[in-house]
């Protein structure tokens, strides 16, 4: 059972000034075992509070984020292969602003065939998604502190918490609707070609 | 007996054990050497006595011997003298003294003693024994014949340490009990205490600064435990620091100011609402007398501790008054020296100073139009090191303002001054304008294309233009860096294609130049890439007026002609051709459009374009990339699946052959 988190565009402090308290008091370190940040944090001090939570941290750059040198996309495999089957996931992580139409799931497609991974984490557009299609799974964090988005006026603080087991990933998604938390939950299964949702 | 015994230390020693031996046998109230002869009187005459012979035999070791040796002596002496305290500790333990003898018989005699010894040691010492080791309750009520007795003691003695402890043991009194605070009011003790204060630094003109301050602090620290309401009371205490401090240069001794920092951080911790803080007219005043250094500390406080409490700032007057206090950390203050700042604090305090604007926020629009300019004419004197920090949060606060707005009607009889989208705007045209001039302009440019999407939302065709323009000038002037050209490319195009506002002839405008810089790019691979993204602009699903087929078709076949450039280039320049990943994603594209119904892509385009990329990966001169063929297989096999799917899309991918 592996835990990653998923969150992202949080964009401190340009439109936000800290993570909501109640998200802060459940993210404890030690339980998540690597951390996917889709960019746009945007300064160290948020950096390094991740490193704190979880020492496996993968970034991607956003627009607005100070440090420069965060890749424009990264993959990472969760999993080992096992005798008979494979027990792996290929996540990809890319922050969006680079995928035109903003937030079109068909073009997000065509990079997760490019970057070629079974999940692909995108942001940008701070709001929450989670969807299936013949060639994988695309999941948008949304914004982990309800930042101001020119996408929509709606915005809910949300992240992403996936439990990855061998060949079934469960999507956890976290959402600060009028000060309480809520959870949904959305399973997806990897068969030998594709993934399938339930 | 004992009074044979003149030597100074033999008779401590004696007395002490006398003190002690007789401790158990005093004639207490319920003790068994209680009976009609001896009482509890007696008992207090016994130790008064012993505490009054042993105090002058203590006094006395201070004028023996040579004067060479003072100092030896003042070390014995010290050593000593907890034999002479003691007895004031067992006084403190009998029983059967209550409130009034104290008053009546011990406090006097103990005093007359401590005064008429004249021995600054002694004073000092037992003085502080005193407060210790009776009851707050008692020293409440003796107040006065205790305060009564500083301005007697010699000079020399260090009065504010004795007076900070006593203010502090009853503060930390009020603390323990709310039942307890009436006793103060009854007493009076607010005002005795604060003349007290008031003689005893006239008395010592020359007292340092820091001692004024501890005593001032330790009065505030009382003040707000055992008057939390009284705001006057605290405003008091500061105002006599600041008359105090006034007259003098701006402080230099580290204590000293590291004791305003304290005296100035006690309301915000007990208040835990810089509100509150702020009604302390005298506040911003001791504030002056900080240096640069130490003012951004306190600044730095003041925010951590809005930030703590997640205190709501509602107003523009009180926004007004809490920049005027941080204004250490919002501009360089006059005489500062531009020291070497180090570039990580600045950054942390920009950033604090970045998160506390977004704190700033009333729900009546006038009033949050009022605290955006009010914090705008602030931020604009901070200097170009600073823009970049505090713009961004003022510019997103604006944005939601104008959110906000949109969604309450516009009143078309509402009056002149009333706060409008086109009003916001025009503040934030010239807000963003100052980042150009830094220079901060792809810093710039990102905002002003946030602008022009939320006035595409107002329907403000010419404002939303202006900010395109801006934005472009920014691009073309500005941006030279490949790299930043590449993602200020990707946010203009996918800007655009979002804007619904704009006419058929600004629309071509703009997409005419997005398209010209897109092919303008240094490296081929993103040329090809920003052409194709361009494409997206002569498409957009839900402006059925913006759908033209011809125009996209064009795009496309433009970023195949550079992908072949890029070939042949690669060819030339390594021997062998490069990966034909842009191929691939050019087909993606195609297949996009294809689904979406663009009657120009036709299924011989494709079927060409998937011939062509197959011939390049088997030719001979092709380069090994395990990531291009993976990506054309699993654009194969959507391609196969799109087929499977059946329907309408089932029969568009019919006759194309994978």
């Amino acid at each position: 059972m592996v835990l990653v988190l998923a969150i992202g565009d949080l964009h401190i402090p340009h439109r936000a000034p800290d993570l909501p308290p109640k998200f802060k008091s459940m993210l404890v370190p030690g339980k998540i075992q690597h951390i996917i940040c889709t960019g746009n944090l945007c300064i160290k001090e948020v950096h390094d509070y991740f490193k704190t939570l979880c020492p496996d941290l993968h970034i991607t750059r956003g627009e607005y984020d100070e440090d420069s040198r965060y890749p424009e996309n990264k993959t990472l495999t969760i999993g080992q292969f096992k005798l008979g089957t494979i027990g792996q996931f290929k996540l990809g992580i890319c922050h969006g602003h680079q995928v035109i139409p903003w937030g079109d799931l068909d073009s997000l497609a065509m990079v997760q065939r490019q970057l070629d991974v079974d999940i692909l984490v995108t942001g940008h557009t701070h709001q929450f998604k989670a969807y299936k299609h013949e060639g994988g799974v695309v999941i948008n964090p949304g914004s982990a502190t309800g930042a101001y988005s020119s996408f929509t006026y709606d915005v809910n603080p949300s992240f992403v918490l996936m439990d990855i087991d061998g060949l079934r990933v469960v999507v956890y998604v976290y959402e600060l609707i009028d000060g309480e938390v809520k959870v949904d939950k959305i399973d997806f299964k990897k068969t030998a070609t594709a993934p399938s949702a339930h | 007996m004992c009074r044979g015994i003149q030597h100074p230390v033999r008779g401590l020693f004696l007395r002490s054990y006398l003190a002690q031996v007789s401790r158990d046998k005093l004639p207490d109230i319920g003790s068994e050497y209680e009976g009609d002869a001896d009482t509890v009187v007696d008992a207090v005459e016994f130790v008064l006595q012993n505490f009054t012979e042993m105090n002058k035999l203590w006094v006395r070791m201070q004028h023996q011997g040579p004067a060479r040796e003072k100092e030896k002596r003042e070390k014995e002496r010290s050593e000593l003298r907890d034999l002479v305290g003691k007895n004031l500790h067992v006084l403190s333990q009998i029983e059967g003294i209550d409130l009034d003898m104290y008053k009546e018989t011990v406090l006097p005699r103990v005093l007359e003693q401590v005064v008429n010894c004249k021995d600054e040691i002694a004073q000092y010492y037992l003085m502080d024994c005193i407060i210790q080791v009776f009851p707050d309750e008692y020293h409440l009520q003796t107040l006065d014949v205790l305060l009564g007795a500083f301005p007697q003691l010699q000079p020399t003695v260090d009065i504010k340490t004795v007076l900070s402890r006593l203010m502090e043991r009853l503060s930390n009194y009020a603390a323990s009990s709310a039942d307890v605070l009436p006793e103060f009011l009854q007493v009076e003790a607010f005002s005795k205490l604060n003349n007290a204060i008031g003689k005893v630094i006239e008395a010592q003109p020359d007292m340092p600064i820091l001692g004024v301050i501890t005593l001032y602090s330790s009065l505030l620290t009382f003040t707000l435990h055992v008057h939390p309401d009284r705001l006057d009371y605290a405003d008091q205490v500061l105002g006599a620091c600041v008359k105090k401090l006034s007259g003098k240069e701006k402080l230099e001794d580290k204590k000293a100011t590291k004791q305003i920092v304290a005296l100035l951080s006690a309301p915000l911790d007990k208040y835990n609402d810089i509100v509150t803080a702020l009604k302390l007219s005298n506040y911003p005043r001791v504030m002056e007398y900080l240096d640069s250094e130490t003012n951004k500390v306190m600044a730095t406080v003041i925010i951590q501790s809005i930030m703590k409490n997640k205190t709501r700032i509602s107003t523009a007057d009180r926004v007004e008054a809490l920049f005027e206090l941080i204004k250490g950390l919002i501009k360089d203050l006059d005489d500062a020296f531009h020291d070497e700042v180090d570039e990580d604090d600045f950054k942390e305090e920009q950033n604090s100073v970045a998160r506390l604007i977004q704190l700033l926020h009333s729900d009546d629009p006038e009033e949050m139009f009022k605290i955006i300019c009010t914090v705008r004419k602030h931020i604009l004197g901070g200097g170009p090191k600073r823009l970049p920090f505090t713009v961004p949060p003022l510019v997103f606060s604006s944005l939601k303002l104008v959110r906000q707005l949109q969604g309450q009607e516009e009143n078309p009889f509402g009056e002149e001054e009333s706060t409008t989208p086109k009003k916001i705007f025009q503040v934030l045209n010239q807000t963003v304008e100052t980042l150009s001039n830094i220079p901060a302009p792809e810093l710039a440019l990102q905002l002003f294309l946030q602008c022009a999407e939320a006035a595409n939302d107002c329907d403000l065709e010419p404002v939303a233009y202006e900010f395109f323009t801006q934005a472009y000038i920014l691009y073309e002037e500005e941006i030279s860096d490949s790299r930043a050209q590449v993602t200020a490319i990707h946010l203009i195009i996918g800007t655009l294609q979002r804007m619904h506002v704009f006419g058929v002839e600004n629309r071509d405008t703009l997409t005419h130049k997005a398209t010209g810089y897109s092919a303008k790019l240094l490296k081929k691979p993103d040329q090809c890439r920003a052409v194709y993204a361009c494409s997206h602009l002569f498409w957009v699903d839900d402006q059925d007026n913006v759908k033209d087929g011809e125009r996209v078709l064009l795009c496309l076949k433009r970023a195949l002609r550079i992908a072949n450039a890029a070939q042949q280039m690669s060819n030339a320049a390594r021997g062998s051709a490069g990966s034909v990943t842009l191929f691939v994603e050019i087909l993606n594209k195609y297949l996009y459009f294809f689904e979406k119904g663009n009657p120009q892509i036709t299924v011989a385009a494709i079927q060409s374009l998937i011939e062509l990329i197959t011939t390049e990966m088997h030719s001979d001169s092709s380069t090994l990339d395990p990531a291009a063929d993976a990506f054309f297989a699993s654009t194969l096999r959507y391609m196969e699946f799109q087929k499977q799917k059946g329907g309408a899309i089932g029969e568009k991918y019919e006759p194309i052959k994978v």
